[in-house]
């Protein structure tokens, strides 16, 4: 007994060892030389040995830990996972625990600790979660591996500013014309690549999602290119402007409504209206399920040559699946546009829908309630983490890795099957 | 003849763009094939291999070693050295635990180490991009017409020779050696090749390496034909390599010096004739084509899928 704990125990030295070699060979170059401009443009390297060695010791004392007490740790978290322990309630209980994350996001606006950046901050949040509820239809469901959604929160972005500022539509008449327009976007990108398998599939949307960038930058006389476009026109209520000065002939909201002027308001219009937005695509993809496209998309996501011999079209299953992603992303996009009042290509880079496809992933790819969780971790966290900013992105892509090696199924537990051939289907449906 | 010329001289610039993004694609067919995943943090290896020239470059100078062919080598072999310890540790790390799990798992441990290596070079070296002056200097006017002199500069020419050598050395490692015969069991069968003895960890980590090392010679390409590099090269250079390795058949290695040579040329070609904004919608364009009409790339064979 004592032999096999101190066997261990060296074998968790040695290992520690050599961890911490590999990652001091890694540091000597990147961190341990920087290149560094040592006047007159040219270059030079100012060692800092230091941190090599910190960055060694740190890999070292990191990796002893995790050798040494890999069994302790299975042995405590026995049969079951402690995480699996602490989600299963919340699982159990889903229906009222998204009632009350419901209600508790009505309320927020109005507790007394909601300034402007808690609502700005809930605001962008619901936006990433309304991404994530639209991309889990395309990903989640119909299993087809997107990697270029942010183009269709780009092209609902940009007609919505190019339609409002043209035309001078009023929101709710640009949003389904946003949405339509992405919805037909998405079609033409997936009709020729939708019949590739996965892996092809996500570079061609990778692909294109640049594609629709680089346009955007270069078509000067649409987009403005890289200047962007800017005085969207602001949301109304109902036709009553948010404005403390409204211009002649017309009410303002806080004139009609008796109140003092508060820019909050605004803030809180935009944040119910894009609870509402999120709420309707969460909606709107769980009835999906239960219809028989819907089931087609999951049978497709399973098992797609099965799904063929039973008669569905695939291509046209997937082509719905994608379309209908497509439209929610456009409709976030023009959320997006009238939120900001200025859109650039700026905000529509890769790692945008890299950021997406993350929530959707680490939520449990289909589970409606991990995208809710995910958004909240990858959005939320960064957020509070700001004075960090230079370590954000870095952070950021490590907790991506590692989340996915501890977890690789995603946050939430197993998703229940929508319909079952035995037992009871009724009990289906999102988690 | 003028424009004989003009065409000469889009072809050598367009051959040697895209003998970059070969030695880059080579990576990426290479893990595709053993272990079916795309290695999305393969262009940071890249950038990571440029900076390790740009830093080996330094330290030479620094030390007072001047004579040019030494210079090379030793940058050279530094520069593989240490991006191939970046190839093995990503592996090690970031996919090694995910092996066997559903395949977007490892796609997204994949983009999140992307992120995390591009904003790690990025802190500790710094956002600015890092120039170098010209190290190899001089040229060749191959022929004049009318004026417009089609040159070859002896960048360009070293740039095709050690593609060449290193492709020559490459294939003959993996058809003729031992570690060559291994990786192509582990690609045809990685549960009947661990049965007769091979070490599957060991080879699919030796195969990173090798990824690795490619991308440093094309890393370090690319310090000596642009003489300038910042942190943000190896997303599009990445993406356009993996367009080539499509391109050529995911999975073949010839074919992924086939797609590099295409892409480069579409490149250059589209930047001289169309337009140089649209350039890179050139070559994504071109990949969608090639995946409608010939999903399996140029060389790639057709995969039949079981049921």
């Amino acid at each position: 007994m004592q032999n096999s704990s101190e066997n261990k125990l060296a074998f968790a030295l040695k290992s520690a060892v050599a961890a911490g070699l590999v990652a001091m060979v890694l540091a000597v170059p990147i961190i341990g030389l920087p290149a560094v401009d040592i006047g007159g443009g040219t270059l030079g390297l100012e060692p800092r040995w230091m941190h090599v060695g910190l960055a060694a010791i740190i890999v070292f004392v990191g990796r002893f830990l995790l050798v040494s007490t890999a069994d302790k740790r299975a042995a405590m978290s026995g049969d079951e996972p402690l995480f699996e322990r602490m989600v299963k309630p919340v699982a159990q209980y889903s229906k009222p625990i998204g009632l009350l994350v419901v209600i508790a996001a009505i309320a927020l606006p109005f507790m007394p600790f909601a300034n402007r950046y808690v609502v700005d901050v809930a605001t962008l949040t619901l936006i990433y979660i309304m991404l994530g509820w639209g991309l889990n239809i395309v990903v989640g469901l119909a299993g087809l591996l997107d990697l270029g959604y942010v183009a269709f929160y780009a092209v609902g972005a940009y007609s919505y500013a190019l339609l409002a500022i043209h035309f001078d539509f009023s929101f709710w008449i640009c949003l389904p014309m946003a949405g339509a327009f992405a919805a037909f976007f998405g079609v033409i990108l997936g009709f020729p690549v939708l019949r590739l398998r996965g892996d092809y599939l996500a570079i061609v949307t990778l692909g294109f999602g640049e594609m629709i960038r680089i346009v955007l930058i270069n078509w000067y006389d649409v987009t403005k290119g890289p200047d962007g476009l800017s005085s969207i026109p602001r949301p109304t209520f109902f036709g009553l402007p948010f404005k403390r000065r409204p211009p002649e002939g017309i009410e303002s909201f806080h004139q009609y409504f008796g109140l003092d002027y508060s820019s909050m308001h605004r803030l809180i219009f935009l944040y119910f209206l894009i609870l509402l937005l999120a709420l309707v695509t969460y909606w709107f993809s769980n009835r999906m399920r239960s219809l028989p496209v819907g089931r087609a998309w999951e049978a497709l996501r399973e098992d797609e040559i099965a799904c063929r011999s039973l008669g569905i079209n695939a291509t046209n299953t997937k082509l719905t699946a994608f379309a209908v992603g497509a439209m929610f992303g456009g409709f976030a996009g023009s959320f997006f546009a009238t939120r900001q009042g200025f859109i650039s290509p700026e905000s529509f880079v890769f790692i945008e829908s890299a950021v997406i496809l993350a929530i959707v992933v680490l939520g449990g790819m289909g589970s409606q309630f991990g995208v809710v969780i995910a958004s909240i971790f990858l959005i939320l966290l960064p957020e509070i983490f700001r004075e960090l900013e230079e370590y954000r992105m870095l952070a950021f892509g490590a907790g991506m890795v590692l989340i996915m090696v501890w977890r690789p199924q995603g946050l939430s537990i197993g998703r229940a099957p929508s319909i079952r051939l035995h037992g009871d289907p009724g009990k289906g449906g999102a988690s | 003849m003028e424009e004989f010329a003009y065409f000469a001289q889009q072809l050598i610039n367009g051959l040697t763009l895209g003998a970059i993004y070969g030695l880059i694609a080579i990576g990426y067919t290479m893990v595709y094939g053993i272990i079916g995943m795309i290695n999305f943090a393969h262009g940071e290896i890249y950038m990571i291999g440029a900076f390790c020239t740009v830093i080996a470059y330094l330290a030479l100078s620094a030390l007072g070693i001047g004579f040019l062919p030494v210079v090379l080598l030793i940058v050279l072999i530094a520069s593989m050295f240490f991006t191939s310890a970046y190839g093995w540790a990503v592996e090690r790390v970031a996919y090694r635990p995910l092996r066997g799990s559903f395949r977007l798992a490892a796609l997204i441990s994949a983009i999140g180490m992307s992120i995390a290596l591009q904003n790690f070079v990025q802190l500790s070296q710094g956002a600015r991009n890092k120039p170098v002056q010209p190290i190899i200097k001089g040229g060749y006017e191959l022929f004049e017409a009318n004026g417009f002199a089609v040159q070859i500069s002896s960048i360009q020419i070293i740039i095709w020779v050690l593609t060449f050598v290193l492709m020559a050395v490459f294939a003959t490692v993996i058809g003729k050696t031992t570690l060559g015969r291994q990786q192509r069991s582990c690609e045809q069968d990685r549960t009947m090749a661990a049965l007769i003895g091979v070490n599957v960890d060991r080879t699919i980590s030796t195969t990173f390496m090798i990824g690795a090392s490619l991308a440093a010679v094309a890393g370090m390409m690319h310090v000596l034909y642009y003489g300038v590099v910042d942190f943000y090269i190896g997303f599009l250079a990445g993406l356009k390599a993996f367009t080539a390795a499509v391109l050529g058949g995911i999975g073949s290695l010839p074919g992924a010096v086939l797609g590099g040579l295409l892409i480069g040329l579409i490149e250059a070609f589209w930047s001289a004739y169309f337009s140089i904004e649209y350039k890179d919608v050139g070559a994504f364009g071109v990949l969608v084509l090639v995946l409608i009409f010939r999903p399996s790339g140029l060389l790639g064979k057709p995969e039949i899928e079981k049921v």
